[in-house]
């Protein structure tokens, strides 16, 4: 079976394969060309007679639990990234299968950390033939240099939700850590020894997987409330002495930048949004973690201060600064998917206000509507932009996988997009022709904002009227691109092979582009 | 000679520097090997780059190591330059084309709010210092470059007047401590520098022998071109000699260097810093008497925005017009406070209202209500309002 059979040209003008790991796929179409008109996925019936009469799913190990769930080859196994760098349990699971002998597994990770290294001798054994879900790291590198046996699969957040609920994807065990359970299953991330916040990636897992397990440390005595995921969903409970390590899930990016040039990005973001008109009292935003964007949030918040504004909604991954901003009354509601600081699950589990919401709520392109769409603003960092308003931010101009796409396409969909970015790194100009790899289509991305200028999109005619006489440095996209390659000189392209190595899918399940195999 | 010339900055936490090792040889021609990060985008280009200098300076066998962390050619070219001059003895200079943003000149009385130190031998903060806006830049060849490292600052520092572009800050360069730094002018005049920092100045007589050797250089080299002097004063004796410092030829601003002064005083620089008043006030002094610039020193906590609002507020109440700064997160603060408040430039609306009324009715007097008014004041409110439309306070068309 080939990796990739078929290829076209999609509407993006990228030759994509067609088949993939032997399944058909669809091209991508266009922005909001595709219209499925097929039911979703639907989980097998369950009867509660099959199960404890007590309620008691507890089982003693985890091997007995992937057992008892029917554990084979070829067999679909999902984790999730809550603990992000520090998660064990992804690890321990096949670990487990490698024991018992299990070949050919997928696995289908919310996203994968360097945490999850390990996992390179269990592709290498033919114990895991591919991964579906966000590459970076080792596994990304791996990946990269054509090792895996089946094709890599990037999907964003919601396009993973997507994937799940529409059928695409389907989950033969869930292997969900849970801060805290009770004996039925009943489970949340806020409770417990080593809580990590709240639980948007295990939804479409928990719904539907043919076999859900929950993983704890602190089993608790029923009933686990709030619950995140309902004992009703789960057929096994697990408790070990260790599931992840919290202190991991703080990668860093949850502090303010000092660099005085993204600093510099951010304040000229936060001034773009001002001048804009954008900025109003009652604004929805999402505030990501990351230097660059916790920094626009700051100077976001000394305007709202100024004008006496408030924002009405901000979408998380929360941090401290959020929650102090809702402290201070400069936030209504926090929607929050997963936590980046440790010092806001007192908030999410005190605070009504701070709501925990799936990827489903926040994302999905096939929902009946979404919070991301519903969004005044959004900044966004990319690896690479090109001329045309494309961006990256999964693999580097080398081609290097090294990021996952993460909640970067679905944000596309607000009603304004911003990609906040030097205009080049190590004298590597972020400004390109073409971008490596089409993660975004530049219809959808409204406005660059380097240290050196804003570039808005020409099909923004509104926001070029808007700024037109603000002062901000607004440039053709072109001028900074040239002003770019006079400091850092043109780089020679990347030598990239023909083969690729992973598909990157477009949140309505069409696929957008290929990342092709590393030379060297 | 040494055998081996090394020159530059390499290891994890270095960015867009490099360090290029070359040894000479026998035969076997040019053996360039190249350790960099770009190496995939940039590798053709680095070496065709080191293979034309080495040549230009007529090295036919060398083994060439360049350890490269995201360097720009200006860098690579200054790197090597200063390693080869530790190994030949030559006068030749490699000078990249100069970019036509950096040929320009500026003239005395243009604002000099905020000047960023730029530590001279380390690129990484060069390369964006102009994205900042800061009124000028200083690269800087003195206290921030370690003695054994002066003279491939020189070079790298002659290189960044030619080809980083900061964007219409004035390009100004602090030397070495006379008489070292007269050395230094040799470096730099020849490269559209705007104004040259004379640290530790305690005499006019030290300010001559600059204006003699700038002029020496210029007359030998035909530039037509002014370049200013901005002295620091920075002890005791440089206080006291400050008005006859101020009156030197081509001197545009004074500057006051409070570390160094307070160590001469024998004392410590507090907040509130009583013990620097008197200088501080002197400086001003000698600076307007000589109708020049007065500059203060720096604010060093970078991370006490609210501080160093304050202590702009006072320079700014004891008569200064800018000061340095080492954080380009200072630039904002220093324009913003330095810059006239809302109350004065109501109030300057209010006289350069009634002056303008005055002249139009051909009044010899002008009076705000039952007030009179005298002709500096008058002189001082129009450059409040000059100063409050410039900084972007107030609109051009406010009449």
């Amino acid at each position: 079976m080939k990796k990739a059979d078929k290829f076209v040209k999609n509407a993006a003008g990228r030759m994509v394969p067609t088949i993939v790991n032997g399944k058909k796929v669809i091209p991508f179409m266009g922005v909001n060309k595709y219209r499925p008109t097929h039911r979703g996925a639907a989980p097998r019936v369950p009867t509660c007679i099959d199960y404890p009469e007590d309620g008691n799913k507890i089982i003693d190990s985890l091997k007995e639990a992937l057992i008892k769930s029917g554990l084979k080859d070829g067999m679909t196994i999902s984790t999730h990234h809550h603990y992000r760098n520090g998660d064990y349990v992804s690890n321990m699971v096949f670990d487990i299968a490698a024991e018992l002998g299990i070949k050919n597994l997928r696995w289908v990770p919310s996203a994968a950390f360097p945490c999850n290294k390990p996992v390179i001798k269990h592709l290498e054994s033919g114990v895991v033939h591919h991964i579906e879900g966000s590459l970076n790291g080792p596994l990304g590198d791996f990946c990269s240099h054509g090792k895996m046996k089946g094709l890599g699969y990037l999907r964003s957040h919601g396009g993973r939700y997507r994937a799940v609920a529409d059928g695409e994807l389907h989950i033969d065990i869930a292997v969900m850590a849970a801060s805290a359970s009770d004996m039925m299953g009943n489970a949340n991330g806020v409770m417990g020894k080593h809580p990590f916040g709240p639980m948007a990636f295990t939804k479409a897992d928990v719904k539907y997987a043919d076999r859900t397990i929950v993983v704890t440390d602190s089993l608790i005595d029923f009933p686990c409330f709030p619950w995140e995921i309902m004992g009703n969903d789960v057929d096994f409970v697990v408790v070990l002495d260790e599931i992840g390590d919290p202190q991991k899930i703080v990668s860093g990016t949850t502090k303010i930048t000092k660099s005085p040039d993204r600093l510099i990005i951010a304040e000229q973001c936060a001034k773009f949004v001002e001048a804009s008109g954008i900025l109003r009292d009652e604004i929805n935003m999402q505030a990501g973690a990351g230097g660059t964007s916790l920094a626009f949030v700051y100077f976001i918040q000394q305007m709202m201060i100024k004008k006496g504004f408030k924002a009405r909604s901000m979408v998380g991954g929360s941090t401290k600064f959020l929650v102090d901003m809702m402290e201070k009354g400069l936030i209504d509601y926090i929607f929050d998917g997963q936590t980046f600081g440790l010092e806001t699950i007192p908030a999410i589990r005190d605070n009504p206000n701070h709501i925990p919401v799936g990827v489903f709520e926040i994302y999905d392109f096939h929902a009946k509507g979404n919070i991301a769409r519903m969004m005044d603003v959004i900044v966004l960092g990319s690896t690479e932009v090109d001329v045309n308003f494309n961006a990256n931010c999964v693999s580097h101009s080398d081609g290097r996988m090294l990021h996952g796409i993460g909640g970067f396409q679905n944000c596309m969909l607000a009603k304004c997009t911003i990609i906040a970015v030097p205009s080049f790194r190590d004298r590597i100009p972020v400004i390109k022709d073409e971008v490596t790899t089409l993660v975004a289509p530049g219809e959808l991305v409204d406005v660059i904002v380097t240290e050196r200028g804003i570039a808005i999109n020409p099909l923004r005619k509104d926001l070029i009227e808007a700024t037109k006489n603000s002062g901000l440095p607004i440039r053709d996209i072109h001028d900074l691109k040239k002003e770019v390659d006079q400091i850092c000189g043109i780089p020679a392209k990347p030598k990239l092979s023909d083969e690729a190595v992973a598909v990157v899918e477009w949140v309505d399940g069409t696929i957008l582009d290929v990342i092709r195999k590393v030379e060297k | 000679m040494a055998k081996i010339g090394t020159a530059g900055n390499y290891g994890r936490s270095i960015r867009s520097d490099c360090k290029v090792t070359i040894e000479l040889t026998q035969s076997d021609g040019l053996k360039i090997e190249l350790i960099s990060k770009v190496k995939d985008y940039f590798e053709e280009s680095i070496v065709a780059l080191a293979k034309k200098e080495l040549e230009f300076f007529g090295i036919k066998n060398a083994k060439i190591l360049i350890e490269d962390r995201g360097a720009l050619d200006y860098v690579i070219a200054a790197r090597i330059e200063a390693a080869i001059k530790q190994i030949i003895e030559t006068d030749k200079e490699f000078l990249l084309e100069i970019i036509s943003q950096n040929t320009n000149h500026t003239k005395k009385e243009r604002y000099r709010r905020s000047r960023l130190y730029l530590p001279g031998n380390t690129p990484k903060l060069a390369l964006n210092a102009g994205v900042h806006k800061p009124d000028g830049i200083i690269l800087d060849l003195e206290d921030s470059v370690a003695p054994d490292r002066k003279a491939e600052a020189a070079i790298l520092v002659r290189n960044a007047l030619r080809s980083v572009n900061y964007y219409g800050a004035e390009r100004m360069v602090r030397i070495n401590q006379l008489p070292k730094g007269l050395d230094d002018l040799e470096q730099i005049v020849p490269h559209h520098v705007n104004l040259i920092l004379v640290p530790k100045c305690e005499t006019a007589e030290q300010i001559e022998q600059v204006n003699h050797k700038i002029a020496k250089i210029k007359k030998e080299k035909t530039l037509n071109y002014e370049i200013w002097l901005m002295p620091i004063i920075e002890s005791a004796l440089g206080v006291i000699n400050s008005y006859e410092i101020a009156c030197s030829e081509n001197v545009v601003a004074l500057a006051i260097g409070l570390e160094d002064y307070t160590a001469d005083l024998g004392t410590q620089r507090t907040f509130e810093g009583t013990e620097t008043f008197f200088a501080r006030s002197q400086i001003v002094n000698s600076a307007r008497a000589a109708k020049i610039q007065p500059i203060d020193s720096v604010f060093s906590d970078v991370s006490d925005m609210d501080a160093l609002k304050q202590n702009v507020l006072t320079s700014k109440s004891l008569g200064f017009d800018g000061m340095g700064c080492i954080h380009p997160r200072q630039i904002h603060i220093i324009h913003e406070n330095f810059a006239p408040n809302k109350i004065e430039i109501e109030k300057a609306q209010k006289i350069v209202a009634a002056y303008n009324e005055a002249q139009e009715k051909g009044l010899g007097v002008v009076a705000l209500g039952s007030k009179m008014i005298d002709a500096p004041v008058v002189k001082r409110a129009q450059n409040t309002i000059k100063q409050a439309i410039e900084t972007g306070k107030l609109d051009k068309n406010w009449k």
